[in-house]
């Protein structure tokens, strides 16, 4: 045993004394930390965002050596998904001045929703999180462009209705809600019962509990016996390929089943022929032939310097997610940058450029995106934009844009976020006031 | 030589029964003390305290929670991460009815609801044991988490489901929200974690914690030699439960600040068990030394490769710190199937004996 203990440290003291390299780091540069989850049960989603989310920074860095001459410095941090790590990776990264943080999680966003403020580090965190923290007055350190949860669900209900051919088609009509059963999928309830009750549709409730993912024979028998109209789904992981796949095992029909924006194209094409006609909603294009990706092709993938397995991953949906995220960060810091007049910015600049954020349609395509999303607007009091949105059907083979671009029922939406925030404020009194002055362009 | 007890003569009741009747201990445990209370909250960084040092003790004193009831009372438990849900959602309940209450005391009433709750999920251990026993827990585990989902006044009707910690005072100093000083809330957890180690100690030296070995090694010989089997049983539950509950109220008000019911899943239970398994049953000083190894020690492990410039992706650092942490799980279990605990004693009988082997 003493032999064995002796072994034990000597191999631990020849990898703490192993030659150590340090970097010199650069003093002129932007700190992005990536919140990533590679391993764990939600990798398969995560992989693909995280790698859309490091290529495109990484592309800035490698094509323009940064932005506005400054360098991003980016470090990833594993966090599996799980809250624990997730904050133990903010912790981490905090001393370190990041301007932005993307937890990646509504459980990770949670936790440091009220830290924000008091380190003044903005959280980006990309249509998921808390709803109500798209109210600027209440939450100024949050965002969550450019649509929450209650948008989503506001669209897939008006889309429905379009195809029914209108609001008023709604009455008597039943529409199951497969979700996920914790925050994340119990998020849309509220604003689907008010929905429910304003137009008169009856809403079924299908709970899918984290355990029972993988296995939903039991809900979709639920769903046969009770014949909705429509079906929409709020699932993460492992549980859209398999709701997709009971789904046609108990054939439901494809072209009555929409999701909401998280399916991958993997999600689908898992159920083979049968997942035709399946919808997902969504705020970007899931193609792959805009010059941006190109440039990353070019500058990242070519050069080794990206993790993704196979050049093809580069362009698919969740990986366009990843981009998407990474292009909002870019566009604030430039944004930062030109209302500041800094190079290196700080956590505070950040703040006012993303409350300054705004992606015009000639800037999308100026980014090399043309047509890739719509335009970006956020502002002090709005922090999550309530961009257009689309529906998109699964081919067989890809997903094709199915429907106009159109936007959510922001009408209905607004009143909810605003009392849900008061909400949020009278459970966690002292709630600080906003202090951060508003500044404009 | 290093530590040799010869010498040390008790002469009278008090001292032959005191927790470290021998002088060294007594000097160890002083300067793991004047560390803990004085060293570290003047020389750590805020970092180091608050993703390292909160979260240990909050998971040493979970840890201890089951390990009173799987080590000393021989139940076997697999419920422990939704006992310890049962106390953040008790406490963040207390909060809402009681907002100028003491955070501590809210804290520490929320271990006695928990208590409540394990004694009921305990009434099966009268009947059963064993395997048998950890399905009924498994079943408290899964129904508990269920209730955390489905019953939204637990989470005043917080449309997303989570429970967030106000900013409240205890002792008159903010101890939770964003305002509150992250030393501040160490000293509190380290107190608290402090004076209910002793508190166990002392229990499991007495006639409790007798009882509840002897029924842990042979229950029909104890209730033989007049162990009344209900009280003992359930006892340990509720002693085990309240001190879980005051770690699941811990972990949401002094470390994460807002969680999800996920964060009190299956996952979490396994998490204690494993600490206790690598600490060593039946033993506090293992409790402390099997959060260390699972707790401390993967992040030791994650922060090695930055800090010598290794670019290595994050991913591979974690992939690597679970390739790490199995192995020498397995090696220690193989090693010595005790646990640290056992490590730690072999140790102090070498030093006992040192340089004179035997």
């Amino acid at each position: 045993m003493k032999a064995k203990l002796l072994g034990l440290a000597a191999a631990l003291a020849v990898a703490l004394s192993a030659p150590a390299s340090v970097p010199v780091k650069a003093q002129d540069s932007i700190f992005i930390p990536l919140p990533t989850y590679r391993t764990g049960p939600f990798a398969g989603s995560g992989t693909h965002i995280a790698n859309g989310l490091r290529d495109y920074l990484t592309m800035l860095n490698e094509r323009d050596g940064g932005i506005g001459g400054v360098r991003l410095e980016i470090e990833e941090c594993e966090t599996g998904y799980d809250t624990q790590k997730g904050v133990e990776c903010y912790q981490a990264m905090r001393g370190r001045k990041p301007v932005v943080f993307n937890p990646w999680s509504t459980g990770i966003t949670l936790p440091l929703i009220p830290l924000a403020a008091k380190d003044k580090i903005p959280i980006l965190s990309m249509a998921y999180g808390l709803s109500a923290a798209a109210d600027g007055n209440v939450f100024p350190w949050i965002f969550n462009p450019p649509d929450t949860y209650w948008d989503g669900a506001s669209a897939i209900i008006l889309h429905i209705a379009n195809t029914e051919g209108g609001l008023d088609k709604l009455k008597g009509k039943k529409i199951g809600f497969v979700f996920l059963d914790a925050g994340y999928g119990r998020e849309p309830i509220p604003l689907l019962e008010q929905l429910a009750s304003k137009y008169g549709f009856e809403l079924l409730k299908y709970p899918v509990p984290a355990q029972q993912m993988q296995n939903q024979s039991s809900t979709w028998l639920n769903v046969r016996r009770d014949r909705p109209d429509w079906v929409y789904l709020q699932g993460w992981g492992a549980m859209n390929p398999t709701a997709i796949k009971e789904a046609a095992k108990t054939r439901f029909p494809m072209d009555k089943l929409i999701s909401m924006w998280w399916p991958t194209e993997d999600d689908a094409r898992q159920t083979g022929e049968g997942a035709k006609g399946f919808m997902i909603l969504n705020f970007h294009s899931a193609r792959s032939d805009f010059p941006a990706l190109n440039d990353i092709r070019k500058f990242v993938v070519d050069k080794g310097l990206s993790q993704v397995s196979s050049p093809d991953l580069v362009g698919t949906n969740l990986y366009n997610r990843g981009v998407y995220n990474s292009v909002l960060i870019a566009e604030a810091i430039r944004t930062a940058q030109k209302l500041t007049g800094k190079k290196v910015i700080t956590g505070e600049d950040m703040r006012i450029g993303l409350e300054n954020l705004q992606i015009t349609p000639e800037r999308w395509a100026e980014i090399g995106f043309a047509n890739f999303a719509q335009p970006v607007k956020l502002t002090c009091t709005d922090h999550s934009g309530h961009t257009q949105l689309y529906i998109q059907r699964w081919n067989g083979k890809e997903y094709e844009q199915a429907s106009e671009w159109f936007s959510p029922m922001t009408d209905v939406v607004q009143p909810l976020l605003d009392k849900a925030a008061k909400e949020y404020v009278a459970a966690n009194q002292p709630w600080p006031e906003r202090t951060e002055a508003c500044a404009t362009n | 030589m290093f530590y040799r007890e010869a010498g040390q003569f008790k002469t009278s009741y008090a001292a032959d029964q005191s927790i470290f009747p021998i002088l060294q201990d007594r000097i160890g445990i002083a300067i793991i003390l004047a560390v803990a209370f004085i060293g570290i909250p003047l020389f750590a960084t805020n970092f180091f305290i608050s993703t390292i040092m909160i979260p240990f003790l909050i998971l040493a004193l979970a840890t201890i929670g089951l390990n009173l009831l799987t080590g000393y009372a021989g139940q076997l438990s697999l419920g422990t991460g939704a006992f310890m849900g049962v106390g953040a959602y008790a406490c963040y309940k207390l909060t809402t009815f009681f907002p100028d209450a003491d955070i501590i005391l809210l804290v520490l009433a929320s271990g006695f609801v928990s208590a409540a709750i394990g004694v009921l999920f305990g009434l099966p251990s009268l009947r059963i044991k064993g395997f048998y026993l950890v399905v009924t827990t498994l079943a408290a585990q899964f129904f508990l988490e269920w209730c955390f989902i489905r019953i939204p006044w637990l989470y005043n009707y917080n449309p997303s489901g989570a429970i967030e910690a106000p900013a409240r005072r205890g002792l008159n100093i903010v101890l939770t929200g964003p305002g509150a000083n992250a030393t501040a809330r160490y000293l509190v957890v380290l107190t608290i974690v402090v004076v209910m180690t002793w508190i166990a100690s002392n229990l499991v030296r007495g006639r409790i914690g007798r009882s509840w070995m002897m029924v842990r090694d042979m229950d029909i010989a104890a209730e033989l030699m007049g162990v009344k089997l209900f009280q003992t049983k359930l006892l340990a539950f509720a002693v085990s439960s309240f001190y879980c509950g005051v770690a699941g109220a811990a972990m949401v008000f002094f470390w994460l600040g807002a969680t999800e019911p996920t964060a009190f899943s299956i996952n979490l239970s396994f998490q204690i068990l494993f600490m206790v398994i690598i600490g060593g049953l039946g033993s506090l000083v293992g409790s402390f030394l099997g959060a260390a190894f699972i707790w401390i020690l993967p992040a030791f492990l994650r922060a090695i490769p930055s800090v010598f410039g290794i670019a290595i992706g994050a991913e591979t650092v974690e992939h690597l710190s679970f390739i790490v942490i199995g192995a020498l799980i397995i090696a220690f279990l193989i090693v010595e199937p005790h646990g640290l605990a056992r490590l730690w004693q072999v140790g102090k009988q070498k030093l006992r004996v040192w340089p004179f082997p035997y």
